[in-house]
């Protein structure tokens, strides 16, 4: 079975039959839109059910001519690092759809457009993780940006239409560096026995380091924009705050994930040395990114923007974790992607029910919700509790191995980020307390609580949270191998217990 | 070591009735607290029953292992969810469900006026869950996920009331102050996978002996900021006084029996640790001393009933760490005064509810007096566990507390005088504190607001503090009969030598008993003989102002860490917007400001864009004529 | 005589179109210098022709004065359209296209 071909295309249909709705029919764009994505969901993981946890190579492979003159190829497969995060976004597609049911009203254009644009970007984000051909990786990079755009500036609120445009303008700086890197791969590919864009052979070549360093910044940069890293991050917030709800799920909880995969996938595999060449700054990056963000999710008084601030400390353990060269850390690094991905969907998703209620983002015009709103007050406070990773729910068991491989190899960089926790503790807390505690605020007695849409919609984010949270090693035990393998193919290994001598 | 497949039952049972609860809304409003009350009790029946079956067997088989699910492999890092019960959890576990159950059974009466009694009942089962696997966890990061569970539901049952902003502020403190000491047991835990590979007790005991004493050192400093998270020691102490805005079963509970005295656990179950870093336990030592006059010193200025208590628990958990800190001689002892101090504290800290509930929730004691006629029940077993904390013979804390002095004296040279000495000092400011507490509150007269109609609580609630106060008296003296708790404990422990002992038992003893009688002395002399006033007297020593604002603490906290962090905020807030992001922006606008630049070339008179094809030209050809040149 | 005496007329020519070309407002001597432009460097291509001995210029040179008529054409269509819509042949009047 074609299983990759079948993912992208199913959503593509579901699409095509929208667009022969009429606008009017609004109810059934989002049915059919849901019920496209439902198909895709249970597709994907009858795909996983078949993948070879213990085969290191690429799965589900397929490969067909696309501009032969180029040596470029429709080449798929996946891993188990691509398989995990396809999982991910085909798991959360559906429940962002219904958990943001209404938000397509109030756009520039109509209800169905809108959700073409999400089965766009579902077949995108399949794509993107699934390509194997740098030159396919390249143009669904880039595409994914344009649905983006739509969604953000067409659907958001606020300042939407230059938070789009942020977003789009930094996406694009990174991607042209990763161009001019690719390029210059096919060059050199020329070079050395016939033009190809295919990924194994790229990582096959040989080249100097200091050619190996520039072209290493241009995807890493790329890449780094997209996660984002700090100092490559300002865009995040802005685009956060302005997309919708399920268009910011979708943002921080995949497209930032590209950023990541790209590093492990392409960073690492096609340019090892240069990889431990920065591997010193880039920990240092992560670190930065991790305390950083989480000061200024202390100090924002937008709930979007802060959630987006904690996504950044977030991507600064998932990139410490890639970079610390442990598979402790690797692994958590991974299941810390896919566990992010979750945990950011439940706060965005609560966070964007509180507010569409209210009519404002501001923390301090909530108050007391616990009183009113009982249901989706706890649902908040259970996502909260999970973005600063208590134990017992998923993202401590990826934060700590994170935590844990780094220290071995990096014991400085994993005692500063450990700081974070305090941190974390601190952004959650205080809109926890502003937000649901204390005497209900003035404008907020008759607010709503969650309906049987809103709960079966995140019923599923949550047991998720707390089932990977205590048992993980389903997860675990597809990406170990994944993750051994790179650190190997690196030509590290790990830390031996040092009995303190060090 | 034996294995079981019951273990499980201990934590299932209460977890079980918290999510079930939780999950179950106002459907279980009618039965949640008794369901919650039967699972804890059962719960407490599990653990009676494995307490009677380790007690058939032989010491080296008595602990008890069953390992769950796989939890966390990856590479070498190895973790599976394993529960272990051997001699010293089982303490702790009949502790915290016995315990727990009377809170339970009086919580049913003191929240039964709360609309949200089903929730408080949830918490408490989710409470005594995370506290079991605390206590049960085979591994530190086992144990690591009980320690978040208990600090979770501690900061959900202090905020039980957060419609009022300070109750809110006071479970968001804990819960910040708790995770500065998680961070100590985070970095332990680190420690121990780098240095030794292994993350579990019996791993970690096994490579002790061969890992260098600076990481284990470091180890066992980081394990101490964990402890005095959790035990509320100096310097992460401060929260424990506001912690008391959770209800009081609560405070009982988790504030005074159980979850404050996880520290003491941690350092104990960590002895292999400490016993070959003797820095780290002198530290153990120091903050334990440190915070025994601390939390004695507060405890003498405080109108509050319960921040009174609440800074007794404090001082006593330092005379825990202290004994925990002497290493092999006084592990024993840590946990005997653990024990006798889950009696007597819980039930002090019911006895304090009891009155609030008659006294419409007041709880400043100038507001209190004579109330010994109106609630006998309440006033005797408060005494009883007054009579127990001082150290009287032949109740509890006698035999517990006096033998940590003894321990402190015998701990050698200028170290053992100074921990002796301090240890009989607080004994006696113990004594001044908890005679003033009972003066204000149950003798001299009536201060009461008008609307007091103090009352004898009903039986729910007095059977339990009855209980408590039963185990206030003998605890102390059936734990020492023929050293079994030192015997029982014996195994887990490494053997010491016979110390030398500086004074005789009975010396010690006539010590202690000599400064509790002076500090009750004092106690009666200041506030039985003069009336108290019904305001806090302002024209007072700066000692007892200082004393009044719990030592500074929050002051020191908020100059110290609080506000430069806000600063620090703030300061990043506006460079990321400034700096950052200004830096982006500026780009953006130097290419729209160089764009608006050059419009104004194109002014759409053709003469001047001739003349500038013309320049352009001429430059051209002048270029071409220099290059040719 | 020498050859290069053309190309200095030609270029004085060149020079006096230019000059006339952005510094007169008159739309119809704005032209005329321009025709004036392209007549000198007839005379340049001409004049080339004659140094380098073939006929490439002089063909060169036929194809400006076919283009010059076009520009004639259209120019003076549009100079007369707009003096009839705004009663005036300056080349400043004309600026609607700025911004």
């Amino acid at each position: 079975m074609k299983w990759l071909t079948i993912l992208m295309v199913l959503p593509l249909l579901g699409a095509a039959m929208i667009s022969t709705l009429s606008k009017a029919n609004e109810k059934a764009a989002k049915q059919l839109a849901l019920a496209t994505t439902l198909i895709v969901m249970a597709a994907t993981i009858a795909m996983a059910v078949g993948f070879q946890r213990d085969n290191i190579d690429l799965q589900f492979v397929e490969k067909y001519s696309w501009i032969p003159s180029f040596g470029i190829n429709f080449a798929l497969g996946v891993d188990a690092i691509a398989l995990v995060l396809i999982l991910m976004s085909t798991i959360l597609a559906p429940i962002v759809i219904l958990a943001g049911w209404n938000e397509a009203h109030g756009g520039r254009w109509s209800v169905k457009t809108f959700y073409i644009l999400i089965l766009v970007l579902e077949t995108m984000m399949i794509g993107v993780f699934a390509a194997t051909d740098v030159f396919l990786f390249y143009v669904i990079f880039e595409a994914m940006l344009i649905p983006v755009y739509f969604l953000i500036g067409g659907y958001g609120t606020g300042e939407r239409a230059a938070a789009a445009v942020k977003f789009l303008i930094y996406s694009l700086v990174g991607g042209l560096l990763m161009l001019a890197s690719i390029i210059a791969l096919y060059v050199m590919s020329g070079a050395q026995g016939g033009h190809t864009f295919d990924i194994s052979e790229l990582s096959k070549l040989t080249m100097s380091s200091t050619t190996q360093n520039l072209l290493f910044l241009g995807f890493f940069i790329a890449f780094a924009i997209k996660a984002p890293v700090w100092p490559f991050h300002t865009w995040l917030p802005d685009a956060a705050k302005a997309a919708t709800p399920g268009t910011s799920v979708l943002l921080l909880g995949v497209l930032d994930k590209v950023g990541t995969y790209g590093m492990i996938r392409y960073c690492l595999t096609l340019f090892p040395e240069a990889s431990k060449t920065f591997t010193p700054i880039i920990l240092v990056l992560a670190v930065i990114s991790i305390i950083y963000g989480a000061f200024l999710a202390i100090g924002a008084k937008d709930i979007k923007r802060l959630i987006a601030y904690t996504s950044i400390s977030h991507f600064g353990f998932i990139t410490m974790g890639i970079f610390a060269m442990t598979t402790q850390g690797h692994s958590g690094a991974i299941l810390y992607m896919f566990n992010h991905g979750f945990s950011t969907a439940a706060l965005f998703l609560v966070a964007g029910w509180m507010i569409s209620r209210r009519g404002s983002s501001t923390i301090a015009d909530f108050g007391g919700l616990q009183r009113v709103t009982p249901i989706m007050a706890w649902t908040f406070f259970v996502a909260g509790m999970s973005s600063l990773a208590l134990p017992g729910l998923s993202s401590f068991v990826s934060e700590f191995l994170v935590l844990v491989g780094t220290f071995t190899r990096y014991p400085v960089h994993a005692i500063i980020a450990t700081f974070g926790i305090v941190l974390a503790a601190l952004y959650i807390l205080i809109p926890v307390q502003r937000a649901l505690h204390g005497p209900t605020t003035p404008g907020n007695e008759t607010l709503s609580d969650l309906n049987l849409r809103e709960k079966i919609a995140i019923a599923p984010v949550i047991a998720i949270i707390v089932v990977l949270g205590f048992y993980p090693a389903p997860l675990l035990k597809v990406i170990n191998p994944a993750a051994s393998h790179v650190i190997s193919q690196m030509g590290f290994t790990d830390p031996a217990p040092t009995n303190g001598d060090k | 070591m034996t294995t079981s497949t019951s273990l499980v039952y201990l934590i299932a049972l209460p977890l079980a009735g918290a999510a079930l609860l939780l999950l179950g809304g106002r459907r279980t409003d009618k039965w949640g607290h008794l369901l919650a009350t039967g699972l804890s009790a059962s719960s407490f029946g599990v653990g009676a029953y494995q307490l009677l079956q380790m007690l058939g067997r032989s010491a080296e088989e008595r602990p008890v292992s069953q390992k769950l699910f796989e939890w966390i492999h990856v590479g070498n890092f190895n973790v599976d969810a394993g529960l272990l019960l051997d001699q010293l959890s089982i303490c702790f576990v009949l502790l915290i469900t016995g315990v727990g159950t009377l809170i339970h059974i009086y919580s049913i009466s003191y929240m039964s006026h709360d609309p949200d009694r089903r929730r408080f009942f949830a918490f408490l089962n989710l409470f005594i869950a995370a506290m079991l696997l605390l206590v049960l966890g085979d591994s530190y990061l086992n144990l690591y996920v009980g320690w978040e569970g208990v600090g979770l539901a501690s900061y959900l049952l202090i905020g039980f009331w957060n419609q009022k902003p300070a109750y809110a502020t006071a479970s968001k403190k804990a819960f910040v102050m708790n995770r500065v000491g998680d961070m100590g047991l985070s970095f332990a835990i680190m420690i121990a996978f780098a240095t030794m590979g292994t993350v579990s007790f019996t791993g970690v005991a096994e490579h002790a002996h061969h890992t260098s004493e600076a990481a284990l050192t470091g180890m066992g400093i980081m394990l101490l900021v964990a402890a005095a998270g959790k035990s509320a020691q100096f310097p992460l102490q401060a929260w424990l006084g506001d912690a008391m805005a959770g209800p009081t079963p609560v405070s009982a509970l988790i504030h005074a029996a159980t979850m404050v005295t996880a520290g003491v656990y941690l350092i104990t179950r960590s002895n292999f640790v400490f016993d070959a870093a003797p820095t780290a336990q002198l530290l153990v030592v120091i903050v334990g001393a440190i915070t025994l006059m601390f939390g004695a010193l507060i405890g003498t200025a405080k109108d509050d009933i319960k921040k009174a208590l609440a800074a007794s628990t404090m001082s006593q958990i330092g005379y825990m760490i202290l004994a925990a800190g002497l290493g092999p001689v006084g592990y024993a002892f840590a946990i005997m005064h653990l024990l006798t101090h889950g009696f007597f504290k819980a039930g002090m800290f019911l006895g304090a509810g009891s009155v609030m509930h008659g006294m419409n929730d007041e709880v400043n004691m100038r507001k209190y007096g004579a109330l010994r006629k109106f609630m006998p029940i309440t006033f005797a077993t408060f005494g009883l566990g007054y009579l127990a904390i001082l150290g009287v013979p032949p109740f509890a804390g006698f035999y517990s507390k006096d033998m940590i002095i003894e321990t402190a004296f015998n701990a050698g040279g200028v170290k053992g005088i100074i921990l002796g000495c301090v240890t009989l000092i607080g004994a006696g400011i113990t004594a001044f504190y908890m005679t003033r507490v009972i003066i204000l509150t149950f003798t001299g007269t009536k201060r009461w607001d008008e609307d007091a109609h103090p009352h004898e609580s009903p039986w729910l609630m007095w059977l339990p503090m009855a209980i408590l106060a039963i185990g206030s008296v003998t605890s102390g003296f059936l734990l020492s009969r023929g050293d079994a708790l030192v015997n029982w404990l014996h195994p887990l422990f490494a053997h010491h030598g016979e110390h030398e002992e500086l004074l005789k038992p009975i010396v010690v003893s006539g010590l202690a008993l000599t400064m509790v009688a002076i500090g009750i002395a004092v106690a009666f002399l200041k506030y039985s003989r003069n009336e108290v006033a019904h305001v806090a007297p302002e024209n007072v020593s700066v000692f007892t102002k200082i004393a009044r604002q719990d030592l500074m603490q929050d002051r020191f906290n908020e100059a110290i860490f609080m506000r430069p962090g806000q600063a620090l905020t703030a300061t990043l807030v506006a460079t990321d917007n400034a700096v950052i992001d200004g830096t982006v922006r500026g780009i953006g606008q130097m290419a729209m400001g160089s764009g608006s630049a050059l419009r104004g070339i194109q002014n759409g008179f053709v003469r001047s864009y001739a003349a500038l094809i013309l320049v352009g030209a001429v430059a051209l050809v002048a270029a071409i004529w220099v290059v040719v040149q | 005589m020498d050859a290069s005496n053309y190309l200095y007329v030609s270029a004085l020519l060149f020079t006096i179109g230019a000059v006339g070309v952005v510094v007169r407002r008159n739309a119809i001597v704005v032209f005329m210098c321009i025709e004036l432009m392209l007549n000198a460097a007839n005379l340049s291509f001409v004049t080339f022709s004659r140094i380098n001995g073939d006929l490439d210029g002089q063909v060169m040179a036929f194809f400006t004065m076919v283009v010059a008529a076009c520009e004639v054409v259209v120019g003076l269509a549009i100079i007369v359209t707009i003096y009839r819509s705004r009663r005036s042949a300056s080349v400043d009047d004309a600026s609607l296209l700025k911004r």
